[in-house]
């Protein structure tokens, strides 16, 4: 249980993230529930490395006991620069919408069906 | 736009500070955690502070969004010109041609606990200057950016 | 540089080509447009040689490797590692090839139409350096071997796609297009990551060959197998996950609509890489080549009932892409339900796999053709409305040709190459399932329908006042349809030489798990 702590947080937070996602109505908070989920990826990918009275994964201070799991800590890196990249897009997208159609609710933005 | 005298006062001084540990940061990315995104995006926030004290304006008058967008580029040739070299040298692409050669950043890793040194790493603190060079200038261009969609021109 | 430098280093070249181009487009435009032009035109001309060599090697000599950083390419696993290939390493096989010769050919064509295309709009250098971006994305993610990197290039994809979409923000639709299109790949990428993570937990590794000679189909694995799945499905463009497809491919400007369809097609290559290459030999081949299946023929239905009711031109073409998508998921999925059983395999699944894996190449040709057609229409009148188009074929002679070669492909009309594909599928899959067959053959028949529609409505009919000074579409466009349009002919006259050459390495390399693995590992 103890082990299984950030898995299950994670998950809590992917789950709040999505419920965002799906039931609010303002495109902000909608780019802030896929952080929330972004962000709970990027738990769960730190997590998959820790390991118990492990120490931080630099080569020249190995006293010679384990080490956390450097590849998750890589990739959780290059999500989060990619997040940064996507939030940012998106927020600009949702700064034109907001400039061309007077609102940022999901209810009028919908010019475009069929 | 510009906020108080103290606050403009505290920004010019502070600024100095962002700006050497981004540069720390963005150097010692090879033996500390850190490296050139997260120096880069401690920069920016340097350039944030300014926009924030003196407004976007005084911010474009010094510097111009041209000159962001130069080091944007800058820093992304230089990242991919880095691992271009290793090609014409008959290594792989993104090959480290200049570890342990004992030039810049050429020295072989002591083994053992130690501190570590600068001199270290061979392309790899290259790359981490390439892309604090980069993320600096792309950081700074996406808060122009959004700043001048909301201020509507001020 | 010599050729054997270039085809020493060609899977890294192939990407890097296009990267360094991109970066410098910004500091080339301030040169002014001329030479920004020559710039980007050069370095796709470029990347497309290197992936056309590229493809070339591949089918000749097998399987490439490339080990990013190693001192030798094709030192997949340096002597200290204990047989662990710890780098990025791109594993070219005989499909990884053939999406490169789509996306080499699509990415010329498109190249040049868009020159004379997006002659009159702002911000060109942004333009530009995007869309060889998209290139990088969809090279990349057909080319590597290593799953975290195929993330990484599916976000480069993404995130290019997405801000091409928006650029001609065209009073915010476009941009709302394109918020859709940013958002669903942003899930679809978490969804891949997520995945990426729970097979990095069980088995420590990301190379594709690492993970699928140790697969073990536990719960876990079945979780990423859904996420997958659903993520790249829903990149692809098939039911039900379609619901972007139509906004995003009308509002993109033409040019770009084109190369979204390889995007999209190089999520259906992640599909089939995933299914085929990490998972195979552990699935349950009928459930999974069920579900894959049961996608394609939905794909088909939906997307071609719902193109039909639709007014706007590029819209009606993008449901078409949809259905067309269905095509391939049930040629592919066909194959993989039978992969189990040799004897089935061997009389029709493969022959089904061959189908659905052409049909990739064909629909990437004539459906580009189409959206270029369509794009050039939009340029020179203004409007996508079918109901205010009408008697262009007066003055738009060549284009009205170019329309006819891809609605007779996209049809299966022989003598165009969707008659070839389709009829691989429709020969191979009557022998697995009648009724998938019949449904295919019916689709295509309500393409057929729905396409002399949108002919009569854009071409024939009386000269227009309104479009009297409309007239042909310049030459870079002409000459850029063109090229896809004689592929279009060429593929559909000798479609035996095309399958045999590229298209049966292609099925014979996905099909073949063991072989990928040894390309990597060494033999097993």
């Amino acid at each position: 249980m103890y082990y299984n702590l950030p898995f299950i947080i994670a998950a809590v937070i992917a789950v709040i993230g999505i419920g965002a996602m799906l039931f609010r109505r303002n495109l902000i908070k909608v780019i802030m529930g896929l952080s929330l989920v972004e962000a709970a990826v990027n738990l769960f990918l730190v997590a998959l490395g820790y390991r118990m009275d492990a120490i931080a994964p630099i080569f020249t201070n190995a006293p010679g006991t384990s080490m956390v799991l450097p590849t998750v800590q890589a990739m959780t890196l290059t999500n989060i620069v990619i997040g940064i990249a996507t939030t940012a897009l998106l927020l600009s997208f949702t700064m034109i919408i907001y400039k061309k159609y007077g609102s940022a609710n999901t209810d009028t933005v919908r010019k475009l069906r069929g | 736009m510009s906020m108080s005298k103290i606050v403009r006062a505290a920004a010019d001084i502070i600024f100095v500070f962002i700006l050497t540990f981004g540069f720390y940061i963005v150097a010692h990315g090879h033996l500390t955690p850190g490296g050139g995104f997260q120096g880069g995006a401690v920069i920016a926030t340097g350039f944030v502070l300014l926009i924030a004290a003196y407004g976007s304006r005084a911010l474009l008058d010094r510097f111009g969004k041209e000159w962001f967008r130069s080091s944007e580029a800058l820093g992304l040739l230089v990242f991919i010109g880095t691992a271009f070299v290793a090609l014409f040298l008959g290594a792989t692409f993104f090959a480290n041609w200049l570890a342990n050669g004992g030039l810049i950043f050429g020295e072989a890793v002591a083994f053992g606990p130690n501190p570590g040194d600068l001199n270290t790493g061979g392309v790899i603190p290259i790359m981490n200057i390439a892309v604090g060079i980069e993320v600096l200038g792309a950081l700074s261009l996406i808060v122009l950016y959004m700043l001048s969609g909301t201020e509507e021109g001020a | 540089m010599n050729g054997d430098f270039i085809i020493q280093n060609a899977p890294a070249l192939l990407l890097a080509v296009p990267m360094l181009a991109a970066f410098a487009t910004p500091l080339i435009g301030r040169l002014g447009s001329l030479a920004r032009n020559i710039w980007v035109i050069a370095a796709m001309t470029l990347t497309s040689a290197i992936g056309l060599l590229l493809a070339y090697d591949v089918f000749t000599a097998g399987t490439v490797l490339y080990t990013f950083g190693a001192l030798d390419p094709a030192s997949a696993l340096p002597l200290d590692s204990g047989g662990i290939p710890v780098r990025i390493i791109f594993t070219v096989d005989a499909m990884s090839a053939f999406m490169v010769i789509i996306a080499a050919i699509s990415g010329f064509a498109v190249m040049l139409y868009m020159m004379a295309s997006e002659a009159k709009g702002s911000g060109k250098d942004g333009f530009y350096a995007l869309f060889l971006l998209l290139i990088v994305g969809i090279l990349g993610m057909v080319c590597t071997g290593d799953i975290f990197n195929f993330f990484v290039f599916l976000e480069i994809n993404s995130l290019a796609g997405a801000a091409l979409v928006a650029y001609r923000v065209d009073k915010g639709v476009a941009v709302e297009a394109g918020l859709k299109y940013a958002v669903i790949s942003t899930i679809g990428g978490l969804f891949v990551l997520f995945a990426i993570a729970l097979l990095y937990g069980q088995y420590g590794a990301l190379n594709m060959a690492v993970i699928a000679s140790s697969m073990q189909y536990t719960g876990l694995d079945k979780i990423a197998l859904v996420l997958f799945l659903s993520a790249l499905a829903m990149k692809s463009g098939a039911v039900p996950m379609h619901f972007w497809t139509p906004d995003a491919y009308s509002m993109a400007p033409g040019s770009i609509t084109a190369l979204l369809v390889v995007a999209s097609q190089a999520s259906l290559y992640g599909v089939f890489r995933v299914v085929f290459t990490l998972y195979n030999v552990a699935l349950d081949y009928a459930a999974v080549g069920w579900i894959i299946i049961i996608l394609g023929v939905l794909s088909m239905f939906v997307g071609v009932t719902m193109a039909l009711v639709q007014k706007d031109v590029k819209r009606l073409m993008a449901y078409h892409a949809v259905s067309q998508t269905g095509y391939m998921l049930l040629g592919v999925g066909v194959g993989l339900a039978v992969l189990g059983q040799q004897t089935a395999f061997d009389t029709f699944g493969f022959v089904a796999m061959e189908g659905g894996i052409f049909h990739i190449l064909n629909h990437a040709m004539y459906k580009g053709l189409l959206f270029l057609t369509a794009g050039a229409i939009f340029y020179r009148t203004g409007t996508r409305s079918l109901n205010k188009l009408g008697g262009l074929g007066h003055s738009m002679k060549w284009t009205m040709i170019f329309f006819i070669i891809g609605a007779l492909a996209i049809a299966g009309i022989p003598p165009f190459n969707g008659f070839a594909s389709k009829l691989l599928i429709y020969e191979s899959v009557f022998l697995f399932n009648p009724v998938l067959s019949i449904i295919a053959m019916v689709v295509s028949i309500l393409t057929l329908a729905s396409f002399v529609k949108v002919f009569h409505a854009i071409f024939m009919g009386p000269k227009q006042p309104q479009y009297s000074d409309v007239q042909e579409a310049p030459l870079p466009m002409l000459v850029g349809m063109a090229i896809l349009a004689v592929i279009t002919i060429a593929f559909g006259i000798a479609p035996g030489l095309v399958v045999d050459s590229i298209v049966a390495p292609a099925a014979t390399a996905l099909a073949d798990q063991g072989g990928y693995i040894a390309s990597v590992l060494g033999g097993l």
